[in-house]
């Protein structure tokens, strides 16, 4: 492959003109040209949302599934074939209302997959409702007293369950995004990468300049495995919003956990096994 | 010539440990065995009971009336209501604290004998075990054999004291005896449903089963899980059937066989991922094991309430197969077959069994001939690198006998695989054309349902073809209709179905039509209250059964209960 172009197909995306999704796109496309990896090494897998329709504009192995159902999925093709890359896509509310459950549990497991979340604070698809990261107080339509629930802070909630690589990066800064996504697709464990991401459509409040003003890039001046000093930097998020990795650890992976697979993959060892000795 | 024996007490107090022991004592010394469990949805107390038929007579279904009652607690006294002639009542009056006067009583001072012996009061399901094997004069040795083998995995100490209990137990005198008579066939071996669907899986080559845990299906949750090892499948719990269904669907896109397996409540948790398997063309198997709902219902009993959900579940239009065996054996062919089809169609298949038919024990003969039939039907590595022009959903000449693109594994070559939820084209990704819809649809409706019913079997028929009376059942429900027949105490003709949806194409059922045609009275028995399967077969073959017999109860059907019913119709 001579340029990331190499992952185009061509399907026009169905995304508004000026969305954050299209900088995320190219910032994925050119982390995986500049890691060496090629389509078939990867499998995207995704749910319901503005998101989740990206694995369709690019080249790859892919499966779109059901509405915060993509983690399971995600975790059953990881532990089929280890070998392959498995990367997800999907939004706040496909990941963090819809899949909770599955995402807490995710944490827990620790498969090796990587998880981008386009964190655009509304709900796009279904035009304009609040989301699980949505301020407190903020109306629309189907919330005519304002959302009555404190948003969601993705960043703190995954180092509570030692999520093995948490990090945080902004649509607007693609090049900080670019090398975020390297790091979390190299990293061998459950990575979530949450993306700040503009909705020029439905969400008037966090739009472009609102972040310009508040983002900035940081490297933690503490060892990442430090949880403690971590929570302490997830909590910063107002007037300044940091972006970059908050935190890291090396825990065994899921799949590194089942004996069963430690040689081979699972997909390699698909046989019709003889059951005489099940039948005494 | 058979007997039959009901072992009772509280939850806790080994109640399995020593039906299992029983079903296996007697097998093995090649006696046909049935067994079932009746239990409560609780750890410790209230009342359970196990009851073991055995005999030199072929048995397949549970029977009213007991030979032998044993109990650890007061309820299981009632069962004197029960007893056939000469049948007895074993009880420890001390530890019931109650005394019965009835020469039909037997009282056995289990934990006085435990104590003098030095022995915890946990043995006297063993000392009690070994008692009943003395009554029936069946030779220590193989006593202590199946002691020691239910035990084998415990430490040294714990199997000395068991075979203590045995002692106890045996050289104990009741002054009573039974005469069996000789067996005068092999050494059986005991299958029940949980088994035969976990060999049917494990032999399919199933590499992938999540469940979250739910009765009655956790056991077969728990026997992949035992030898998951041994045969290279990872089982994983998952952290509600949403997940599991998804992990399932996930693992078989990316290229192996994969199972889930619940009850009712969790299916119905499991229905928005069966049609996501409908529209991916995701091939999976899911072993619904019904128990009487709504809702949570009655967790631990046995109904066939889910029949008609099990054909209608998931949103949208799309085909699937339901297999409803009868017994153990068939367990072990339907799931295989359930494993195929879904591959070869690219769909979900559902095993529909229920709590009666996965807790019970069957024998059978040593040596049993299991033929399954496996063959992989997707591209894999080379062949996939040499298939021209890969796309997931491609449309094939409908004039070729089978117009799927084959499964392909993603990574195995450089071509891609790609699938959607959404409406998809050819190569998988989202489309809104209707032309494309309609395509779709043909291949992954019309043609598949069309298809897949060729390879839908017949009924089977047990019993004198021109009797008058039809019985007609499906699942679960065969071990009755065998009795029935067998028994010979009506002329009757039994037809069971155990591959319900879709049914036989009229073609392969003009038998059962001719047969059921010409009786006086067809009868549909069926273990729920509205005649799901009554109504599933009338609407496909347009007659109409005279007569039905229907237990909602939570238990299942015995043998006496089921005669008196035909009387009352006759």
């Amino acid at each position: 492959m001579r340029s990331y172009k190499g992952f185009d197909n061509d399907t026009v995306p169905a995304w508004c003109p000026g969305c954050g999704n299209f900088a995320i796109l190219d910032s994925f496309k050119k982390a995986l040209f500049e890691l060496g990896i090629e389509p078939h090494e990867i499998t995207l897998v995704s749910g319901i949302g503005q998101s989740s329709k990206l694995p369709h504009y690019l080249k790859c192995n892919g499966f779109n599934g059901l509405h915060g159902r993509s983690l399971p999925v995600a975790t059953g093709i990881s532990v089929a074939n280890h070998k392959q890359k498995v990367i997800i896509f999907g939004g706040d509310g496909d990941t963090y209302g819809e899949g909770g459950n599955h995402l807490l549990h995710a944490f827990r497991r620790n498969p090796n997959i990587t998880l981008f979340v386009h964190n655009n604070a509304v709900y796009g698809l279904t035009k304009g409702q609040a989301s699980p990261t949505t301020e407190f107080g903020r109306r629309t339509k189907a919330q005519p007293f304002g959302s009555l629930s404190e948003p969601l802070n993705p960043i703190a909630f995954a180092i509570t369950m030692d999520c093995s690589f948490v990090a945080r990066s902004f649509s607007g800064s693609p090049e900080h995004l670019k090398n975020i996504m390297k790091m979390a697709i190299n990293h061998e464990g459950f990575a979530l990468v949450d993306i700040l991401q503009i909705c020029v459509s439905f969400n008037k409040v966090n739009n472009f300049e609102w972040y310009r003003n508040r983002v900035y890039e940081f490297n933690a001046d503490y060892d990442l495995s430090d949880k403690l000093k971590a929570f302490e930097k997830s909590q910063e998020f107002g007037e300044k919003i940091p972006l970059g990795v908050f935190y890291s650890n090396s825990r065994l992976t899921f799949e590194k956990n089942i004996p069963v697979i430690k040689d081979k993959t699972l997909v390699s060892m698909q046989n019709f096994p003889d059951i005489k000795s099940l039948m005494d | 010539m058979n007997y039959t024996i009901r072992i009772c007490g509280e939850a806790g107090q080994g109640i399995q440990t020593t039906g299992e022991g029983f079903s296996r004592l007697f097998s093995s010394l090649g006696y046909n065995v049935f067994s079932f469990q009746d239990y409560e949805s609780r750890i410790r107390g209230g009342h359970n009971f196990y009851q073991i038929t055995f005999g030199t007579d072929e048995i397949f279904a549970p029977k009213k009336f007991l030979d032998l009652v044993l109990t650890f607690d007061k309820k299981g006294l009632e069962y004197k209501n029960l007893l056939r002639n000469n049948g007895i009542v074993i009880y420890d009056a001390n530890s019931l604290k109650q005394n019965e006067y009835d020469e039909r009583f037997i009282n056995c001072p289990f934990r006085e004998l435990l104590k003098n012996a030095g022995l915890k009061n946990i043995y006297e399901n063993i000392v009690s075990f070994a008692l009943i094997a003395n009554i029936f004069s069946i030779d220590k040795k193989y006593v202590y054999k199946v002691i020691h083998d239910i035990f084998v995995n415990k430490p040294d100490e714990i199997i000395e004291q068991n075979m203590k209990a045995v002692d106890i137990g045996y050289d104990f005198d009741m002054k009573k005896k039974i005469n069996l008579p000789a067996s005068n066939s092999e050494e059986k071996i005991l299958l029940s449903g949980i088994r035969g669907i976990g060999i049917g899986a494990i032999g399919s080559g199933c590499k992938f089963y999540s469940a979250y845990p739910m009765t009655p299906s956790t056991g077969v949750f728990q026997y992949i899980g035992e030898h998951a090892k041994k045969f290279n499948i990872v089982v994983e719990q998952a952290e509600d059937e949403i997940s599991a269904i998804n992990m399932a669907i996930g693992a078989s896109f990316a290229g192996v066989r994969a199972m889930t397996g619940t009850s009712g409540g969790g299916f119905a948790l499991m229905n928005e991922a069966l049609s996501l398997s409908g529209m991916t063309e995701t091939p999976i198997v899911i072993l619904l094991s019904q128990r009487p709902g709504p809702a949570t219902g009655f967790p631990t009993r046995t109904e066939q309430g889910e029949l008609l959900y099990a054909i209608h579940a998931g949103h949208g239009e799309f085909p699937r197969i339901v297999f409803a065996p009868g017994d153990p054996f068939e367990c072990i062919h339907l799931t295989n077959k359930a494993f195929d089809l879904a591959e070869k169609y690219q769909i979900p298949a559902i095993i529909l069994t229920d709590q009666h038919l996965v807790d019970s024990l069957y024998s059978y003969k040593k040596d049993l001939k299991i033929e399954l039939k496996n063959r992989d039907y997707r591209l894999r590595s080379t062949d996939f690198e040499n298939y021209q022009d890969y796309k997931r959903h491609k449309f094939l000449d409908f004039n070729k006998s089978n117009p799927l693109t084959p499964l392909a594994v993603p990574g195995d070559s450089k071509q891609l695989v790609f699938t959607d939820s959404d409406e998809h084209d050819e190569v998988g990704h989202i489309t809104e054309d209707g032309e494309i819809r309609k395509k779709m649809l043909e291949r992954r409706y019309f043609w598949k349902i069309e298809n897949i019913r060729k390879y839908i079997s017949p009924p089977k028929f047990y019993g004198n073809k021109d009797s008058k009376i039809v019985l007609v059942g499906f699942g679960s429900n065969l071990g009755i209709l065998r009795e029935i027949v067998n028994n010979k105490k009506i002329s009757v003709c039994a037809i069971h179905f155990s591959e319900v949806f879709p049914l036989p194409i009229r073609e392969n059922s003009y038998e059962f039509l001719n047969i059921i045609s010409k009786s006086n009275l067809s009868i549909c028995i069926e273990n729920n209250a509205s005649g799901q399967f009554q109504k599933l077969v009338e609407s496909e073959y347009g007659f109409k059964f005279s007569h039905y017999i229907r237990k909602y109860d939570g238990r299942p059907f015995n043998y006496e209960e089921v005669l008196e019913d035909i009387y009352a119709i006759l």
